[in-house]
């Protein structure tokens, strides 16, 4: 079963509290520390190196190259960004879509867990692993006709195919998720409220809802940013720039041949901010819901 | 994934509450309601999708008002003498090691010497620490971490080249514009972005491993690396599972970072399936092409996935077996 509703246990890796403190370290304890800080550096070089490149001048940075402190601060590149690709445009689409998103797709996931979960309609194994399957499934496979539809109603180049289209496909993952913590739901609760006169509309909202909260919020987080970080549908969907998120916008500078780099530097620090904060702000969370999928 | 064994036992104890009624005509549960909208939903977005793509594979058309024209097989027989369709699938497997074998190896060693090594003598809050940072790539916009990456590999303004030239490489490797090294270095940002999540499920599998097993191994003398073979790898042996599926079912389906470094060139050398549906869909005008590649694409990674499951329960029932 999956284990997201278990806050505490990750809280506390290795038990026996300042045991650590009082020993002695040897050498070959520091040299490991040593090796896995390595790895760390490694993994934040090239943010570090971007950090470095983001506000030098374009004459400072053909003259000193990347590895050196900016000179002095310049922050045209920066400005330069923020102007060609219209970043607030940007911004906003994609917090708009990832947060509708998030929102509608927790809720069809729980929709769908609880008529599968707790009411175990008929032939719910085979409904969770057609949900599961829709999740594996290649996006190329649903592109172009999907393409055609969303033109057909109108909606092309809408960032409303955007929602329509992950609602639906993150939800397929939701429901995997929950109908498997809802699968285990104490049965003694439900009857209870039967008892107690709740009608099934009434027990989904005051029984199981404040029951799987946790879950359900892990969920709205991940779908936001998987939503967030979305490429390839985005890119197909959203042809013009006052409709595309930041990924596309970030991606279709690429080949922009004005473009120098401080600009580009500068252009993914901005672009990146916003998953920074996130992380740091849910960072527990985000652990946690990794592994949801994944511990039984 | 594994699969979800809905509580079996529950189900028997409400079985005994109503008088078991002689069957007669059956009345769909009143909970179907509840699967209307994701019902809905997803018979929209994915399942008319989904067939219509296999009709499109049947056509040849140029997309939008092109007329179509029923084909039937020809463009699956095109496919197997396309030298580049092969091409791309030899490449999958590329991206398989990048993606699964290499970081979930590298994954394996960083959790538990993390866990069992850093975590009990420097704290659980530096080896916490550790694991945010190798999980940062993670989370980034993939087109974010790709464009970073470009720059950074790019021959002429790149950081790494520029650091090569000042060290007196006269002419440092164009990483992403050479046949040659293109692919090797498209692996390389592949792993660095892939190291976190392995790492972070090993970590939190780890969690549920009673830590007297560790004691005990440790009191009889075990050394690391004996601890880390009996007991840490046959420990989270599921978790291993899961990671390996998800992470090929990843790599076959590769796109973003494709696109963004190198567009599946220089001379196909990076072309993966899902970047050569792409290109015959929206570059090639091929859309019946384009629709076949993503359904042979979808054939592939479900068989996949079935081989990887079925491997799953066999080695599971022979553990069970076994005690």
């Amino acid at each position: 079963m999956a284990t997201v509703t278990t806050a505490p246990r990750t809280a506390t890796p290795t038990a026996s509290p300042g045991r650590t403190k009082r020993r002695t370290r040897t050498v070959g304890q520091w040299v490991v520390l040593a090796v896995t800080v390595i790895v760390g550096v490694l993994m934040l070089a090239p943010f570090v190196i971007m950090l470095l490149n983001a506000f030098k001048s374009p004459a400072d940075y053909s003259a000193n190259g990347p590895l050196t402190l900016p000179e002095s601060l310049y922050f045209d590149g920066l400005g330069t960004f923020w102007e060609r690709v219209g970043f607030e445009t940007k911004l906003w689409n994609s917090v708009w879509t990832s947060a509708l998103v998030a929102l509608f797709a927790v809720v069809v996931s729980l929709l769908n867990a609880y008529a599968l979960g707790v009411g175990r309609v008929r032939g719910r194994l085979w409904i969770v692993a057609l949900f599961l399957l829709a999740n594996m499934l290649p996006q190329e496979m649903l592109v172009y006709p999907l393409f055609t539809m969303m033109q057909s109603i109108g909606l092309n180049n809408s960032p409303w195919s955007i929602v329509l289209i992950f609602t639906v496909i993150q939800a397929a993952f939701g429901t995997y998720l929950l109908a498997s913590v809802l699968g285990s739901f104490p049965p003694a609760l439900l009857e209870a409220a039967a008892l107690d006169g709740a009608g099934r509309w009434r027990m989904l909202w005051s029984i199981v809802y404040p029951v799987v909260r946790p879950t359900m919020s892990v969920l709205l987080i991940f779908f936001f940013i998987w939503t967030w970080n979305e490429f390839f549908i985005p890119l197909v969907m959203l042809t013009t720039n006052d409709t595309q998120t930041v990924p596309i916008a970030l991606a279709s500078l690429q080949g922009d041949r004005m473009l120098d780099v401080p600009t580009l530097n500068a252009g993914t620090l901005v672009s990146l901010v916003p998953t920074l904060v996130f992380f740091l702000l849910f960072q527990r969370t985000l652990t946690r819901g990794v592994t949801a999928g994944a511990v039984k | 994934m594994p699969a979800p064994t809905s509580a079996a036992g529950t189900r028997e104890a409400q079985q005994d509450v109503p008088v078991r009624r002689p069957r007669r005509s059956w009345r769909p549960s009143p909970y179907w309601w509840y699967l209307l909208p994701g019902g809905i939903g997803f018979a929209a977005i994915i399942g008319v999708p989904f067939v219509l793509n296999i009709w499109y594979s049947l056509h040849r058309w140029k997309g939008g008002n092109a007329p179509k024209r029923f084909v039937g097989l020809e463009n699956y027989q095109n496919l197997m003498q396309d030298e580049q369709f092969w091409l791309s699938f030899q490449n999958s497997v590329s991206m398989i090691v990048a993606m699964v074998i290499v970081p979930t190896l590298i994954g394996l060693v960083l959790a538990a010497v993390l866990f069992d090594y850093v975590g009990k003598h420097f704290g659980s809050r530096t080896a916490s620490f550790l694991r945010a940072t190798y999980y940062l790539p993670q989370i980034l916009p993939v087109s974010v971490a790709g464009i970073l990456w470009n720059w950074v590999l790019n021959s002429q303004t790149g950081a790494v080249n520029e650091i090569l030239r000042g060290l007196g490489v006269d002419s440092p490797p164009n990483w992403l514009g050479d046949p040659g090294t293109a692919m090797p270095s498209v692996m390389l940002v592949l792993i660095w972005m892939q190291i976190g999540y392995p790492t972070v499920i090993f970590m939190s599998a780890l969690q549920r491993v009673d830590p007297e097993l560790y004691e005990a191994a440790e009191l009889d003398g075990a050394g690391w690396w004996r601890r880390f073979r009996a007991i840490t790898l046959p420990q989270i042996k599921p978790e291993t599972f899961v990671v390996s599926l998800t992470c090929t079912i990843a790599a076959l389906k590769v796109f973003a970072p494709i696109y963004v470094l190198t567009r599946g060139g220089p001379e196909a050398s990076t072309l993966v399936p899902s970047y050569y549906s792409f290109l015959n869909f929206f570059d090639k005008s091929k859309v019946g092409y384009g629709s076949a590649i993503a359904t042979v694409l979808t054939v592939v990674i479900i068989v996949v996935a079935l081989v990887i499951q079925l491997f799953q329960n066999l080695s599971a029932k022979r553990e069970e077996e076994g005690r």
